[in-house]
């Protein structure tokens, strides 16, 4: 015993690799939405009967599922440039929805023109499906303006940052809906559409917008896409049901759809809305789907989830199974997906071209859009900052 | 003509970014959102999509540098003409108020409208005010807009700028540190001080990275010098150690023990079924004396807490462990530590330190710690003055284990013996406190059976 005794022995370097339990707890979390699960189209691309929701998307012919493939394809393609633009150093911060299109397009496309959505943050998706242009988008990720569209004309509420925030004001709105008599069995119905996140759930703003919605009957849908991460919390530090099932503790049905079968997103939204307009609402929709990429431009998943989990989450692609489903049930032809692709490099090019060419806000936005009536006070704090504003060099 | 692309922040209120990879070099033909390059930030790992197209004409940082948020890292020869001349800024909102016409003859409806026509107007860069013993001009409070901030009398003239740019928990360290943020030149984005100035400066090194006044540097460049830049784990753990040294007074007291009676135990142990699946260390036996101590000696589990005028008494032991990995050092934590039972640490010890090694230590383990052991005796060192852990109230580094000769019962006889080394706080655990504690822990390995009086 000549040589010093290490406190422990040194040993050569394990390779970085997850344990066996890691894997088996990630998977078991995220990754099969159980037997409750609807679906009508697998991650094959085979369309699969269902005797209670076919009926809502018994319209759906080639033309119109071309169109939702179209829709997700153009949406994925902005939502990826957006995110090169803030790498760019052009956004501040995006949110990227990457594997949410199916379970946003599904929705969005469900909604007639009178019924109200209200969005969370990344809800990319829903506003282009009412019809809100994607450069609308830029201003807040760029820090120019707080949203720029109407939200009574395109019945899409502005982005709300504060998490479930948004449950709160579509619950309101679904009970003025109901209090001026606009929930019946006409074709000009209303009905309200909340969506937020499986994070979302455990914020007591969603609890109480269930409890007020449930209460008074409101006619809302309350759509939870659960991307399994709240952030870099997994759903199952979320909650000990499946999300669904919570609305029965509330007293209405609570259904999952596959989050990434755009087929079925739309048929169960349609469904659930109609519920709505004719007095049997709200109803809770737990899309299933996952984030593919991060929570936001800011955050790095690779620091609390396994790269298995995405690579598992890939083989379900929404946009890969239409478009299997397209050329191999309705012979789609190559120049189709050929057009679709152009289309979005246009797309793309346009919502690049706007973003780099957005001016600035004057220094004064601050003051000028905060009253409706001059205020001396403001007045003087305006000079004040634009004098100081002055005395920098090169403005 | 020539495009720059400047270090964007991809996080939110980043300042710097460090280029790890090059994908393309000068000449190669880009096209926009290509991946150029791969840069690493305090948050995560990032890949650069190309903002033009173009030929690549110059990469303006090398692989390992790490540059501030705005400096260009490449240039692109880019077919697109050069943008005409900026636009002024605005004085005034060219919109209007809600339902009124603006000057372009728009009727406002609500903010934010499309891309005026001509080329894109950003913000010019202002100038940063740099501080300075005089200037040739001064702005008074009142033509700056902003009142004076009140100041004692150091004899310095009012500075443009009013006050250094630093935030608040920055604000607080400089205070704790006695260093006047006037005499410190931000290093960050727009010339804000940073943690690193201030505990740069604090260490008694100008912030500029010149070296202190007559002592050059041995050679600037050349052969004989490797140049590492200081960053990630490396950076952190000098920050942690600067302000843990210049705010707690450490005091060290050292201990040589006998530690035979232990590593027999240890032997025994191991022979027997309940330990065949785990690495009992004399690390765990340490560990488990370290916590039994800590009850009697409840000074040495604590916090000071300046802030509040607080000293924090933790009833559990979040046992940190110093682990030597490749990318630097790190201290993951045993959570209640002092709930475990000798399996239960020796358990928990060999995760955790397989883990640390293949740098997978979540960052929620490495923080929230109560007291830290450093094993130094694994490189074969007899003992050291360990530096605490910032926050913590004391650390012990436990040295090589070495037959000694050592006298026992008035004969010298070759026994195991051990060095401790306990630094602790003296702002809260008197010589006499910690004194008792690293008796107790020598006691404890000395002669294990005590554990059971205890």
């Amino acid at each position: 015993m000549s040589a010093p005794q290490a406190w422990t022995p040194a040993t050569s370097v394990p390779e970085p690799q997850a344990s066996r339990d890691h894997v088996v707890a990630g998977l078991k979390g995220t990754d099969e939405g159980g037997a409750d699960l609807v679906q009508l189209l697998t991650p094959e691309g085979l369309r699969m009967a269902d005797p209670r929701f076919d009926r809502f998307a018994a319209d759906v012919d080639v033309p119109a599922l071309q169109a939702l493939y179209r829709d997700m394809v153009l949406v994925r393609r902005f939502d990826r440039e957006a995110n090169a633009l803030q790498r760019q150093g052009q956004l501040g911060i995006w949110v990227p929805l990457l594997g949410q299109e199916a379970a946003q397009i599904g929705a969005g496309r469900a909604m007639a023109p009178q019924d109200m959505a209200f969005p969370s943050y990344r809800e990319h998706g829903v506003a282009w499906a009412r019809g809100i242009d994607p450069t609308e988008l830029l201003g807040i990720f760029r820090g120019t303006d707080n949203g720029s569209w109407d939200p009574i004309a395109t019945g899409f509420h502005l982005y709300t940052i504060v998490i479930g925030n948004q449950c709160l004001n579509a619950t309101g709105y679904a009970m003025g809906q109901k209090f001026e008599g606009k929930v019946g069995d006409g074709p000009d119905a209303e009905a309200t559409i909340c969506f937020f996140g499986d994070g979302a759930t455990s914020q007591g703003d969603v609890h109480e917008g269930f409890v007020w919605a449930a209460v008074y009957d409101a006619p809302v849908v309350f759509y939870c896409q659960n991307n399994q991460w709240a952030i870099s919390e997994p759903t199952e530090r979320q909650t000990r049901v499946p999300l669904y099932k919570r609305a029965q503790g509330y007293g209405f049905e609570g259904i999952r759809v596959d989050g990434n079968d755009v087929l079925a997103c739309l048929a169960v939204t349609r469904w659930a809305l109609e519920e709505c307009r004719t007095g049997n609402g709200p109803v809770l929709i737990e899309a299933f789907t996952y984030r593919m990429d991060a929570h936001t431009t800011s955050d790095d998943p690779t620091r609390y989830r396994l790269a298995d989990e995405l690579e598992l989450w890939k083989l379900k692609d929404p946009i890969e199974r239409v478009r299997v489903n397209l050329v191999r049930e309705h012979d789609v032809e190559q120049d189709f997906f050929d057009d679709v692709q152009a289309g979005s490099d246009e797309l793309a090019a346009r919502f690049r071209q706007f973003c780099t060419d957005m001016p600035p806000p004057a220094p004064d936005r601050m003051f000028s859009q905060v009253y409706a009536e001059p205020s001396p006070n403001v007045e003087a704090q305006r000079e004040a900052f634009l004098a100081y504003h002055a005395s920098f060099e090169g403005v | 003509m020539l495009r720059e692309f400047a270090m964007p922040d991809v996080g939110e209120g980043l300042t710097e970014a460090e280029v790890v990879t090059w994908n393309v070099a000068p000449g190669d033909t880009v096209v926009v959102n290509q991946i150029i390059c791969e840069i690493e930030t305090a948050k995560a790992a990032v890949e650069l999509p190309c903002p033009y197209a173009g030929t690549v004409g110059a990469l303006l940082v090398e692989p390992g540098q790490t540059v501030a948020v705005g400096a260009p890292i490449i240039a692109i020869e880019s077919a697109e003409a050069a943008p005409a001349a900026r636009a002024p800024a605005p004085t005034e909102e060219l919109g209007a108020k809600i339902g009124e016409a603006g000057k372009d003859g728009r009727v406002a409806t609500l903010v934010g409208y499309g891309p005026r026509p001509g080329p894109a107007a950003r913000r010019p860069r202002r100038s940063v005010p740099v501080v300075q013993e005089s200037h040739g001009h001064e702005l008074s409070g009142q033509e700056s807009g902003f009142p004076e901030p009140a100041r004692g009398g150091k004899g310095r003239g009012v500075r443009v700028g009013a006050v250094p740019l630093a935030k608040p928990p920055v604000r607080k360290l400089a205070r704790d540190l006695g260093v006047d943020l006037y005499a410190l030149i931000g290093t960050g984005s727009d010339g804000v001080i940073t943690r690193e100035d201030v505990a740069v400066h604090a260490a008694g090194r100008p912030t500029d990275g010149s070296q202190v006044a007559g002592i050059p540097p041995v050679t600037a460049t050349g052969a004989g010098v490797r140049r590492e830049p200081i960053r990630g784990v490396r950076k952190a753990t000098a920050a942690a150690m600067v302000t843990s040294a210049f705010t707690a007074p450490h005091v060290t007291e050292f201990l040589a023990i006998d530690i035979t009676a232990t590593m027999a135990l240890r032997d025994r142990l191991r022979g027997t079924r309940a330990y065949a699946e785990v690495k009992l260390t004399p690390l765990a036996f340490v560990a488990k004396a370290v916590c039994l101590a800590a009850r009697r000696t409840p000074a040495v589990n604590a916090h000071w807490d300046e802030a509040a005028g607080e000293i924090l008494y933790y009833d559990r032991v979040q046992l940190g462990i110093a682990v030597a990995t490749p990318r630097g050092l790190i201290v993951p934590k045993v959570r209640d530590a002092d709930t475990l039972t000798l399996h239960g640490l020796a358990t928990a010890l060999g995760e955790l330190t397989a883990t640390a090694r293949s740098g997978r230590t979540p960052p929620a383990d490495m923080a929230g710690g109560t007291f830290t052991i450093t094993n130094v005796g694994v490189f074969g060192v007899d003992t050291g003055t360990p530096i605490l852990n910032p926050g913590e109230a004391a650390i012990l580094a436990v040295g090589a284990i070495k037959p000694t000769p050592w006298v026992v019962d008035g004969e010298l006889a070759v026994r195991t013996v051990c060095q401790l080394a306990l630094s602790f706080d003296h702002r809260l655990v008197d010589g006499e406190q910690g004194s008792r504690f690293l008796a107790d822990v020598g006691a404890l390995l000395a002669d294990p059976g005590l554990a059971l009086t205890w």
